[in-house]
């Protein structure tokens, strides 16, 4: 199922250290075009931390990052938007006092042509058929473009979220918890969505702590544990007793890669 | 409500809103604006039961001769609210660009215009100055403004210095406020602004529809053209029949109007909703939140300064208490009045027009009623906390019903 061919994101041997905590230690991963890849992991194994490497929040100590085949350095948020990584964070940081198109269009507005322009107007009628696009082409059902993003559901919220992370033709979206709080039918919605991302040829990388959720949508699932790769598993290939034993070490990890066999400290 | 989405989803369609979500959208502050306009129905009604003389010509053009003031100050607290912010120092800076502007003008000799714009420039640059003591120290802008209350109207003593009262004498300055126009004159603006209106709806309703977003029924746009025009035409009919349409308030409406027009269509405008709903959000998206408070604060600086012009073109004069009493207070009770939230993020400029007249028509019927100041006082501090309640209440409302 997993897409092959080089990987567009590419990370080796990257680690990060928070004053005496090892947050990643030496881990290699990587993303294809067309793939979902989950990203698992016990709470501070340095999930957050791997994301944030790759947006752009904090800089890897060590270690190279390579987007399609290029070696890149990713120094702040904006540095990963350019390259074509997007991410969408647990708070999803919408507005709930405006509507579905400007919370989609934040920050970067369509100024409408013509007289307009000298003052910036925005061109409402440009963004609210663009966002009925985007929305239709993804499947994403919303009563109104025009209600407030406060008065969506949970599932709506995040698929607002997960729709604007891909106006910036981004090729590498991240999801952080896309599921977290969500309730049965909307997290199959969120789901959904997340197939369709991988339709569009993206890769997708979804970190969650629920492996229902992972092994639902996950071509690969990744395992961390206490900053270290803990095992790489395709999704078809493998069960959820494996992939919590990699969580939480106990018993047979599965592929476990070079670095965390190195003595274990637990 | 999952099992409902799927079957209500369809682009861009909005349902008739049935009469108890119109109800309901009233109290939750959507549509607060029909709220004012029944309050201001009932206002009226209980001041002309008891003074015959409170809806006349005459005492309606006083009345918006007496909201300019407080209706331009208002326009940039609106901004400020939006934020989610507060500016304490519009009274004082008002006060203290007026009186710049009159020592220019009287003691300097300077020209009017000159005068005016100095007086403007220094409105803006205070307001800078608390918008970027307050967005780069991350210090409260109630504390900010709240020295700065105290700063200014010191400054405008330290202005004015001995003789504590400048008589403004040059005609284009008490032009401001005292001119008015002929009932021909009076009649055009009414066919400009009935004209523009009209125009800009169609234009809007025809991009939408050659766009395909036909969620606009033509009905409610025809509607709200029948009842501004009205609008509009009562008010000049009235005006005219009195001294005429006065300068003052066609220069309220073009700030209103502009304002609005920035706050709603711009992109600048789509930022400062923003930051008052989410400022992180709007950081992460690339907004430099900073730049749009200091900006924000700047317009709150200079609509003060327009409302200090503006009452000294009325009064002929500035004196210590220029920007001082209950102005301040009330030009930022107008727009909370009127509907726009002190939580931020939610409001329109419109509601400094809304608000002071609510608050003008209130201590203009007082007035008529000879009621003491112990009880004006009393009366508006009433109506401020009404309207705050109210605010607060709507919130919780929304909160409830799962809006945030």
């Amino acid at each position: 199922m997993a897409a092959d061919g080089t990987p567009l994101l590419e990370l080796e041997g990257v680690s990060k250290r928070f004053g005496p905590v090892q947050a990643l230690d030496r881990v290699d991963f990587a993303v294809r075009a067309g793939e979902v890849v989950g990203l698992v992991g016990d709470n501070g194994a340095g999930k957050s931390t791997l994301v944030k490497a790759i947006a752009g929040i904090h800089s890897p100590d060590e270690g190279t990052i390579r987007f399609e085949g290029d070696e890149v350095r990713i120094k702040g948020p904006q540095d990963a938007t350019d390259l074509g990584i997007a991410t969408v964070y647990q708070d999803l940081a919408l507005c709930d006092n405006l509507d579905v198109v400007a919370n989609l269009f934040l920050g970067r507005e369509q100024v409408s042509a013509g007289p307009g322009q000298v003052s910036r107007q925005l061109d409402e009628v440009k963004m609210e058929h663009e966002t009925a696009d985007l929305l239709s082409n993804l499947a994403v059902t919303i009563p109104s473009l025009r209600s407030e993003v406060g008065t969506l559901s949970g599932g709506q919220r995040q698929q607002v979220a997960v729709a604007r992370s891909l106006l910036g033709d981004p090729k590498v979206v991240l999801l952080d918890e896309p599921t977290a709080a969500l309730g049965v039918p909307q997290t199959k919605q969120v789901l959904e969505l997340i197939r369709r991302l991988r339709e569009r040829d993206l890769g997708v990388v979804v970190i969650s702590h629920n492996l229902v959720d992972v092994f639902a949508v996950a071509d690969r699932i990744f395992v961390l544990r206490l900053g270290r790769a803990a095992g790489e598993f395709k999704a078809e290939e493998t069960t959820e007793e494996h992939v919590v034993g990699a969580i939480t070490g106990v018993g047979d990890g599965g592929e476990r890669n070079q670095h965390s066999e190195e003595g274990e400290k637990s | 409500m999952s099992a409902t989405e799927a079957a209500t989803a369809e682009e861009g369609g909005e349902r008739r809103p049935t009469t108890g979500e119109t109800v309901r959208r009233i109290v939750q502050g959507d549509l607060s604006s029909v709220r004012v306009v029944l309050g201001l129905v009932v206002i009226a009604v209980i001041f002309q039961v008891q003074e015959d003389r409170f809806l006349s010509a005459e005492n309606l053009t006083n009345l918006m001769l007496q909201i300019t003031t407080i209706g331009l100050i208002s326009v940039g607290v609106v901004y400020v609210l939006l934020l989610g912010e507060i500016d304490l120092s519009v009274g004082a800076v008002s006060g203290l660009s007026a009186a710049v502007m009159a020592v220019l003008s009287v003691k300097h000799g300077w020209n009017a215009y000159m005068a005016i714009a100095a007086a403007v420039a220094v409105g803006a640059a205070i307001g800078c100055l608390q918008g970027s003591l307050f967005s780069r120290f991350a210090v409260p802008s109630f504390v900010v403004t709240l020295a700065g209350l105290l700063a200014w109207e010191g400054a405008l003593l330290q202005v004015l210095g001995k003789t504590g009262s400048l008589n403004i004498t040059d005609p284009k300055i008490t032009g401001l406020a005292n001119i008015f126009y002929s009932d021909t004159v009076g009649w055009i603006f009414a066919a400009v602004i009935i004209g523009v209106y009209g125009a800009a709806l169609a234009v809007g309703y025809r991009r939408r529809v050659a766009a395909g977003l036909g969620d606009t029924s033509p009905l409610s746009m025809i509607v709200r053209f029948v009842f501004v025009a009205a609008i509009v035409i009562a008010a000049v009919a009235i005006l005219n029949s009195d001294r005429g349409v006065p300068l003052a308030v066609m220069i309220l409406l073009a700030f209103v109007v502009g304002m609005e027009y920035v706050a709603k269509q711009t992109s600048f405008g789509r930022h400062v909703f923003a930051v008052g709903g989410n400022a992180e959000a709007a950081r992460r998206a690339g907004i430099h939140v900073n730049r749009v408070r200091i900006a924000v604060f700047t317009i709150a600086g200079t609509m003060a300064a327009i409302g200090g012009v503006m009452a000294a073109s009325r009064l002929f004069a500035v004196n210590q208490n220029s920007g001082g009493n209950e102005l301040l207070l009330l030009a930022i009770a107008g727009p909370v009045i009127a509907g726009t939230s002190l939580f931020g993020g939610r409001g329109s400029v419109w509601t400094a027009l809304l608000g002071a007249l609510v608050i003008g028509s209130i201590s203009n019927g007082m007035d008529l009623l000879s009621l003491s100041s112990a009880v004006k006082l009393m009366v508006t501090g009433g109506v401020l906390l009404l309207a705050v309640l109210v605010d607060a209440v709507a919130r919780q409302q929304r909160q409830t019903s799962g809006r945030v």
